[in-house]
């Protein structure tokens, strides 16, 4: 691709009508009640100008910022997920005819979305998901259409949040994946602009349109120093050196246990975290009982009916959920998709109602590994 | 939407040809196609997710053909609402079918070799299609061996076949049941009391299991001490399932998923997480 350009923030806007004229729908960050969202926007209004957040264990807080940073923020609550996976869809109906019954399919509709202020570590989340949904023997059709013409405008972090541990792995906070545009956001003393990266022919003939200028050395120097400033301010670690081998010899670590005595098992973390992608069927029928859907509706490892089988509940403690839910994230997922579950984006730590952190947990069971005590 | 043909979370209409009443909790149903596509070729153990109108869809394993009609036979038991709502069904009516799905029953590599199966109670329908795949090459197998346990002789499948199994083709089916009343002239005792009673070749044999966990567990632990190695086991697992694509979740075993990677596994492939409790 060309080199980068350089984009005033003022003529975001101008992506963003271009983008919309294309006919995709923008979804990007904005503000609804005291958290930064993911939801439709139309300009640069809609963006939380000057808010920042702040992230902790069981901890959120939007905060005002000394600057109008557009992007000076992490990352939301929710995921980009509850676009491409819908938290509810319905899969068909079917109508009941005497003894017989037909089966009438949904139709479904390309959304052509485009994602404003996607990150690094989401963009991973998004490739990972779609190993699951459509890069398997099966296709998921409703993610597959809601993928099919997606359009990223990804953003280089200008800080680390407070449970962001990108860079452990490998994720981030440099967009370093597929992607259409890529923005690091500059803000000098009276200067406010975006250096713009291109990563796909018809992000190209956008960005051709827009008329922009290319990016002196100066400025992209800048943006690299941004960029690399995250990358050494990230507060988490999370050790990933053998990992999988790691979880998968101390299944039956105390570590589980204790984790168990303060989870409460609320499911937060796989709701907020961008790759879980697990989801239930629910059968409804109507009163006349001639008329019934099913729906799909994200589902979590966290709950009790989740491992139901006649005779029982496979998984009926809080020790063996918690144990399912991180050794799938950070070990299992390897053998099934060839990558880590977990983007390091922090979702789960800040969500966790009682702050439980997993990059601390890994650390407690890799501290009195049973195999390495064992040859002590 | 063309994409809709073959959207792998819509089921096919399939039509009830027979019923039959198998056992006091369980029955069978013979399934025909009432679509154009003709009924799907299927391997041992493989399974089909059955929707019953309203009520919802359930893993089901295939447990045959229908000798003339080539339909597909189900062996269900009888004990939630959608395994309920299908022992409603009569000829004549409908249900949804989505499927085959998962791994079948290693048949290839028996060859050669002797094979022993065992099974406990409804375990019995998954393994029928393997059975009846080695007696359609009889010659190409040595000694086969069918271990069977029930709870009681009431839950007793398939006994009408026993017969034929025998006499016919020279298998060993050995029958034993937890407890009976004096009725009963048959063996008592678990299932793994019939190992040492039938003859075959520990280090040329193919063993397939299926049964509930613990029946598994302990059938492993004999046929090993028997001197079989664990690679020649294999076994079928159970869990909950909502999609039998990969997509939901539900099945996960460890790093498998039991609707991809299974229901059929080399038991050493999944030792140390057969091995964990509630995983």
């Amino acid at each position: 691709m060309d080199k980068p350009s350089v984009i005033d923030k003022e003529d975001l806007n101008k992506l963003i009508a271009k983008l919309n004229q294309q006919g995709y729908k923008t979804i990007g960050p904005t503000i609804r009640g005291e958290a930064i969202v993911y939801d439709r926007i139309s300009s640069i209004e809609d963006l939380p100008e000057g808010w920042t957040d702040e992230q902790g264990p069981g901890h959120y807080r939007i905060k005002k910022r000394n600057d109008k940073a557009l992007f000076g923020f992490n990352v939301s609550p929710h995921s980009w997920k509850q676009f491409l996976h819908p938290p509810e869809k319905k899969l068909w109906t079917a109508e009941k005819n005497g003894s017989s019954f037909k089966i009438i399919p949904e139709e479904l509709e390309n959304p052509k979305f485009a994602f404003i202020g996607v990150r690094s570590c989401e963009l991973h989340a998004i490739a990972i998901q779609d190993k699951v949904f459509i890069q398997g023997p099966h296709i998921d059709s409703v993610y597959q259409i809601n993928r099919k013409d997606l359009f990223t405008v990804a953003v280089n972090c200008g800080q680390a949040g407070g449970t962001c541990f990108c860079v452990s792995m490998q994720t981030g906070p440099k967009v370093n994946s597929e992607f259409d545009l890529a923005l690091t956001e500059v803000l000098e003393k009276d200067k406010h602009y975006f250096v713009v990266e291109t990563g796909s022919d018809r992000a190209q003939s956008i960005i051709e349109n827009l008329d922009l200028r290319t990016a002196e050395n100066q400025e992209l120097k800048i943006a690299e120093e941004i960029i690399d400033n995250t990358a050494q301010n990230m507060g988490r670690f999370l050790d990933t050196e053998g990992i999988k081998e790691t979880l998968f010899e101390n299944l039956e670590h105390p570590r589980w246990e204790e984790v168990a005595n303060r989870c409460l098992s609320c499911a937060n973390c796989t709701m907020a975290c961008p790759t879980c992608f697990c989801s239930t069927v629910e059968d409804v029928t109507d009163i006349t009982g001639d008329h019934a859907e099913r729906w799909q509706k994200w589902d979590s490892c966290f709950t009790m009916d989740f491992t139901y089988i006649h005779g029982g509940h496979v998984r009926n403690s809080t020790k063996s959920q918690y144990r399912q839910w991180m050794t799938h994230k950070l070990a299992s997922w390897i053998d099934q998709f060839d990558s880590s579950g977990c983007v390091g984006c922090g979702r789960c730590i800040t969500w966790c109602p009682v702050g439980i952190d997993l990059t601390e947990e890994v650390a407690a069971i890799r501290k009195s590994d049973k195999t390495k005590i064992d040859n002590i | 939407m063309d994409n809709n043909a073959q959207d792998p979370m819509v089921p096919q209409l399939y039509e009830v040809t027979r019923t039959i009443r198998e056992t006091h909790d369980s029955f069978s149903l013979h399934l025909k196609s009432k679509g154009d596509s003709d009924i799907p070729e299927f391997g041992p153990g493989q399974f089909n997710m059955l929707y019953a109108f309203g009520v919802g869809e359930v893993p089901i394993s295939i447990s045959g053909r229908a000798e003339k009609s080539g339909n597909l036979i189900h062996t269900i038991r009888n004990v939630g609402s959608v395994t309920s709502a299908l022992n409603d069904l009569k000829k004549g009516h409908t249900l949804g079918l989505r499927g085959p799905f998962g791994t079948s029953w290693p048949i290839e590599a028996c060859k050669k070799q002797d094979v022993v199966i065992i099974a406990g109670g409804i375990g019995l329908a998954p393994l029928r299609p393997a059975i009846y795949a080695l007696l359609k090459q009889r010659d190409q197998f040595g000694e086969i061996a069918i271990l069977y346990g029930v709870r009681q002789p009431k839950d007793l499948l398939f006994t009408k076949e026993f017969e034929t199994w025998r006499g016919k083709y020279g298998i060993q089916v050995k029958v034993t049941v937890d407890s009976a009343d004096r009725e009963w002239k048959g063996n008592v005792g678990v299932v793994t009391t019939l190992i040492p009673r039938v003859s075959f070749d520990p280090t040329h044999t193919v063993a397939m299991i299926c049964g509930p966990e613990i029946m598994m567990k302990f059938s492993i632990l004999a046929l090993k001490q028997s001197g079989m190695s664990e690679k020649n086991i294999f076994i079928t697992m159970e869990r909950n399932m909502k999609c039998a694509v990969g997509f939901c979740g539900h099945c996960q075993f460890g790093p498998a998923f039991i609707c991809k990677d299974g229901p059929v596994f080399a038991y050493n492939k999944i030792k140390p997480f057969f091995e964990t409790r509630d995983l």
